[in-house]
């Protein structure tokens, strides 16, 4: 599924990585590891497709449409409520049966009841779990999570670790966490970034 | 075609983001008609009916920077726009979806500014106005382009009209041309060129100011 | 350089009406024909740079608009002092020329309002691509407005039956252009040429780190 040889990423002088092999497989799960500042979130934009290596070769297998990210950002409208958003970006990526499968997201993540309220009105752990949503709404082969865990509470940590066990198989994951232990069972392949 | 559902999708979002929001356009609208205060004040007495209409394109140019400069803050905040980016929709429907909306606050302020300048100072003919709505078009197509540019950087307050500023010369001589001359028409040719142009640029190039 | 000059000043012919201010043109046009040609090979650098992807355009498409500008002063400064010999004042907005350069002067130094703003990457060269363009197409738009917007009272060098000049002037011009063009270019290479050095001292710098 994703193929990476000799990355490197270049903000004109600052290297933020270079020389980074990785191999997802399809159906793989892969944990990206490191300090505050190696590059994690980078290379997870770079595979996502968010933006371009500056050097070597990248790989991935799929097409945006099949790609669920979510970033430290939960990358949703303030002023729009948790149907509004998930209807556009259902629109969006033209999701089948756009009304129900928002309901279900809702539901499986507890935010039914908050459904009609405004994001600028969430705790940052609803925020996150709609973050996820909007991720999963499309029924991405490939997810891209970066520090999925940093902004949940233990229940929704929780709820995402269910989530994870059910859609791990035929889905290929890429995580990136500074907490390595609690995805040790999950993860077929490991990048550590110095 | 998906296309178009797609940019309907994504202006009807802004469009609701603006009404729940609602500090862009009531701040637009305070803001023309106080500088049409403003102008009554500045220009000295005898300055002839024709300074009127070029101090109305000044009013029009600067209400629409300050519309501008707030399209991409909804993209801003929280990161939507690397959301929007990634969607399988071609990017410059995001573009088009912001530039038909911040067109459609623009002229809601005018719809209000415009009836103002006539009660103020002069009358407007059909010319005109239609030389408002190709303005509009033109800076608004422009605008949301270098708004976008603009939003990835620190100083955006200031560079935005930096950079819309002398784009929009040739709009003010166009729309002052088709209040002013005989031969308006020429000059909504004009604009209606300018309007090719730089609306068809945008299009083409927004691509590249939202990816890396 | 110094024989275009040189030409220029004592063996050119005086033209009746206009006289020594008629000098100054020899160096006034060429110098604004090599601010467009520098604006557009900008433009085209941009252009192969976001067709392409390869990071040097950016850094050519950077010193073709940056020596483009500085012309574009030139030319302002030259027209200025023409306009002083002939008119009498500092500034005309009936020279359409003066005034469609006014406006690329102003809209290039946005450009590096831009890229002083931006940090340095892939979105700072994107940019900076994308805005070349619009300079490229703003040049003829503006030449338009702007003469609707006035009667043209520029003189014309160029009528459709040939040059408005006398072989030794037209001779000379030509001279003067060519020497204009040599020094943009050679300006243009050196400059290139130390901006990369610069690059590749701070990669080594970085590497060595």
């Amino acid at each position: 599924m994703i193929r990476a040889r000799d990355l490197e990423r270049r903000y004109g002088r600052r290297r933020v990585f270079t020389g980074v092999d990785v191999v997802v497989p399809r159906g793989g799960f892969g944990v990206v590891t490191g300090p505050n500042g190696s590059g994690k979130t980078t290379l997870l934009r770079l595979f996502a497709g968010l933006a371009q290596p500056t050097r070597g070769a990248l790989m991935v297998d799929t097409d945006r449409s099949r790609i669920g990210y979510v970033a430290h950002e939960p990358l949703v409208y303030r002023e729009l409520t948790a149907v509004e958003n998930l209807d556009l970006f259902g629109r969006l990526y033209h999701v089948p049966e756009r009304r129900e499968r928002i309901g279900m997201l809702l539901e499986r993540f507890s935010l039914w009841e908050a459904r009609n309220e405004r994001v600028s009105t969430y705790s940052r752990g609803m925020t996150q779990r709609l973050a996820l949503c909007r991720a999963l709404l499309h029924d991405p082969d490939l997810l891209v999570l970066d520090e999925p865990y940093s902004a949940l509470d233990e229940n929704g940590a929780s709820l995402l670790d269910r989530e994870l066990e059910s859609l791990a198989g035929d889905r290929t994951f890429v995580i990136a966490t500074h907490d390595p232990g609690r995805l040790d069972r999950l993860a077929t392949t490991t990048v550590v970034l110095a | 075609m998906t296309y178009l559902a797609d940019v309907a999708a994504l202006t009807r979002k802004d469009l609701r983001v603006e009404l729940r929001g609602r500090d862009t356009l009531p701040a637009m609208l305070l803001f023309v008609l106080s500088a049409l205060v403003v102008f009554h004040f500045a220009l000295p007495e005898g300055s002839g009916d024709t300074a009127a209409y070029g101090l109305l394109w000044v009013a029009i140019v600067f209400t629409a920077l300050l519309g501008l400069a707030r399209a991409w803050v909804p993209e801003q905040e929280h990161g939507v726009l690397d959301g929007l980016v990634l969607a399988p929709c071609d990017r410059s429907a995001i573009w088009l979806a912001k530039a038909l909306a911040t067109l459609a606050f623009l002229v809601a302020a005018q719809a209000v500014a415009l009836p103002a300048f006539v009660l103020f100072f002069e009358p407007l003919d059909a010319t005109a106005l239609a030389g408002v709505l190709l303005a509009d078009i033109g800076i608004c197509a422009v605008g949301s382009l270098m708004s976008a540019m603009a939003a990835a950087s620190r100083a955006r307050e200031v560079l935005l009209p930096l950079l819309v500023l002398p784009l929009a010369i040739p709009l003010v001589i166009g729309g002052v041309g088709a209040s002013v001359s005989d031969e308006g028409g020429r000059f909504l040719l004009f604009l209606a060129l300018y309007d090719g142009v730089f609306a068809v640029l945008s299009w083409a190039s927004f691509e590249y100011v939202v990816t890396e | 350089m110094g024989a275009a000059l040189l030409l220029a000043l004592v063996i050119a012919p005086e033209d009746a009406d206009q006289g020594i201010s008629q000098r100054i043109f020899y160096i006034h046009v060429p110098i604004a024909l090599t601010a467009y040609f520098c604006f557009g090979l900008g433009a085209l650098k941009a252009l192969l740079l976001l067709w392409r992807g390869e990071e040097r355009y950016d850094l050519e498409s950077y010193v073709a608009i940056h020596q483009g500008t500085i012309f574009g002063a030139l030319t302002l400064i030259t027209g200025a002092i023409w306009a002083r010999a002939s008119w009498g004042v500092w500034w005309t907005w009936s020279s359409n020329q003066l005034v469609l350069f006014l406006v690329l002067f102003l809209f290039y130094c946005a450009y590096f309002m831009l890229r002083y703003s931006l940090e340095e990457g892939p979105r700072r060269a994107r940019s900076s691509a994308v805005y070349a363009l619009f300079g490229l197409a703003l040049i003829p738009v503006s030449f338009l407005a702007i003469r609707l917007a006035d009667d043209f009272i520029h003189p014309t060098v160029f009528t459709r039956e040939g040059p408005q000049m006398s072989g030794t002037m037209f001779a000379t011009f030509c001279v003067s252009w060519g020497a204009v063009t040599l020094l943009a270019y050679v300006l243009y290479r050196v400059e290139l040429a130390g901006k990369r050095l610069d690059a590749d001292l701070r990669e080594l710098r970085e590497a060595l780190r």
